[in-house]
């Protein structure tokens, strides 16, 4: 079980409240987790990723185990506390954009 | 009940503003999408149930929103605005080519006849339509492979494809309006594009009067004489009797011909109104008074509207889709203010009063006649 947290402006877009529990196949990604991430909440679609490049939009940003990981690659295996459901992974709207 | 609907997309959510025919008092329900930008919003002359919002954001891009009962509701459909195969490049601001990058929905215009049918103006400058309620959409791509595309620039606000006119009496022909690029005109659904530029003349770029790079801020049109269109350009006000074949200048005794605006009264197709700002680096009245120009000669001779408005300090600017005319007997005009203020007219703008006064930046205004 993999807890996500988003920020608050893509939880009311996805209307839901607290945190989002995701089961991953296989060793989980950062690519697993929001692919299924977007193919629960339709609604998320393009909004964290770019539809077209599947590239991090720019202003958001990925951590977990106090870790940024938003430079990783997304097919790297999630850190191990993150991948157990121990700690959050963290959807993050960066300190920018207004 | 006879009524109207005010949709207001501001800087940080979108409101819904209703009242009755006398449009004395008012509702005011938002912010919807709070936190993010709303370009614009529009409902459907088929369906007034049917709404359409672009809603977008600096951290996670584009949304678009339907509602199918009147705004009390939404729901999330289609983001995905992919260009049709490699797109290209245009002029970037130091002249140098640029990709063609999405950037945001400015503008959606609904099908007169099927509220499933709508049209989205975007950044980087193209026309996307959805047939299906906007779960998905498909670009007309014939317009922004037009032969000048590489040629074309963005005005400061973007390159945005900003206005879409579709001709009651044609359901062929489209208008597309894109700064700083100029007017385009289709005859044929939007499978080809011809620019319509011919008498306008632009100061700022080499050529005053070439084919393609004015910066167009709106066109209006009056469904009931659909060849006939009145432009508010960078700087003059222009007007087409023919379709956009050639224009010629209205300005006439304006204060100034610089600003974003233009309409025309819902039963008067000779009433235009503009709202004048002082100028391109000047983004607010003259002498600080916020003045609504009424020409009812279709150009040239223009009276001030100021009853109610303010006529001191005042240094608020009305973006290019934030006035908007209702269509009841004594028809009214709406307009938002950069500052947050929408004011109404119920008597074709003989008087104002505010709605509201302390909302968001106004992005655009559009009303809704409800019979």
């Amino acid at each position: 079980m993999i807890r996500v947290v988003l920020p608050s402006h893509l939880r009311r877009l996805a209307r839901v409240d607290g945190e989002v529990a995701l089961c991953c196949d296989g060793q989980p990604t950062q690519r697993l987790v929001l692919d299924e991430l977007e193919a629960r909440y339709p609604m998320l679609r393009g909004t964290i990723r770019d539809q077209v490049t599947g590239k991090r939009r720019a202003f958001m940003r990925f951590f977990g185990c106090e870790q940024d990981l938003s430079h990783a690659s997304p097919d790297d295996p999630l850190p191990e506390a993150v991948a157990a459901g121990t700690e959050p992974y963290l959807i993050v709207a960066a300190m920018a954009g207004g | 009940m006879t009524g109207v609907r005010v949709l207001v997309g501001t800087s940080k959510g979108a409101f819904v503003l209703t009242s009755d025919g006398g449009r004395e008092r008012w509702d005011v329900s938002g912010p919807h999408f709070g936190g993010w930008e709303v370009y614009h919003l529009k409902g459907s002359p088929a369906d007034p149930d049917r709404l359409y919002a672009s809603q977008s954001s600096g951290w996670s891009g584009q949304v678009i929103q339907r509602s199918d009962d009147g705004g009390e509701t939404w729901q999330a459909v289609d983001n995905k605005f992919a260009y049709d195969g490699v797109p290209g490049t245009h002029q970037w601001y130091d002249g140098t080519p640029h990709p063609w990058e999405f950037a945001r929905v400015w503008h959606l215009e609904p099908s007169l006849t099927d509220p499933d049918t709508v049209y989205a103006g975007v950044e980087d400058a193209a026309l996307f339509r959805s047939t299906d309620g906007g779960n998905q959409w498909q670009e007309l791509p014939a317009l922004r492979e037009h032969e000048s595309g590489p040629s074309w620039q963005p005005g400061a606000g973007g390159m945005c494809l900003h206005t879409i006119l579709l001709d009651p009496s044609d359901p062929r022909r489209i208008f597309a309006a894109i700064s700083a690029a100029g007017a385009f005109r289709s005859d044929d659904a939007g499978a080809t594009w011809r620019p319509v530029n011919q008498g306008l003349r632009s100061e700022g770029i080499p050529d005053p009067g070439a084919e393609v790079g004015h910066c167009v801020h709106r066109i209006a049109m009056h469904p009931s004489r659909p060849n006939v269109l009145f432009m508010q350009k960078h700087w003059d006000v222009m007007r087409s009797d023919d379709a956009g074949e050639s224009w010629h200048e209205i300005s006439g005794d304006l204060p100034t011909d610089f600003g974003f605006p233009i309409d025309v009264h819902a039963h008067e197709p000779d009433t235009v109104y503009v709202i004048p700002i002082k100028s391109d680096a000047e983004h607010y009245p003259p002498e600080g008074k916020l003045r609504v120009y009424r020409s009812r000669t279709g150009g040239n001779e223009w009276e001030a509207l100021t009853k109610g408005l303010p006529q001191s300090d005042c240094y608020v600017n009305v973006l290019r889709d934030a006035l908007a005319v209702d269509s009841l007997d004594s028809s009214g005009v709406y307009f938002g203010t950069t500052s947050g203020q929408v004011y109404a007219s119920a008597d074709s703008g003989d008087s104002w009063a505010p709605i509201v006064e302390s909302l968001p930046r106004v992005l655009s205004v559009e009303v809704q006649t409800l019979q």
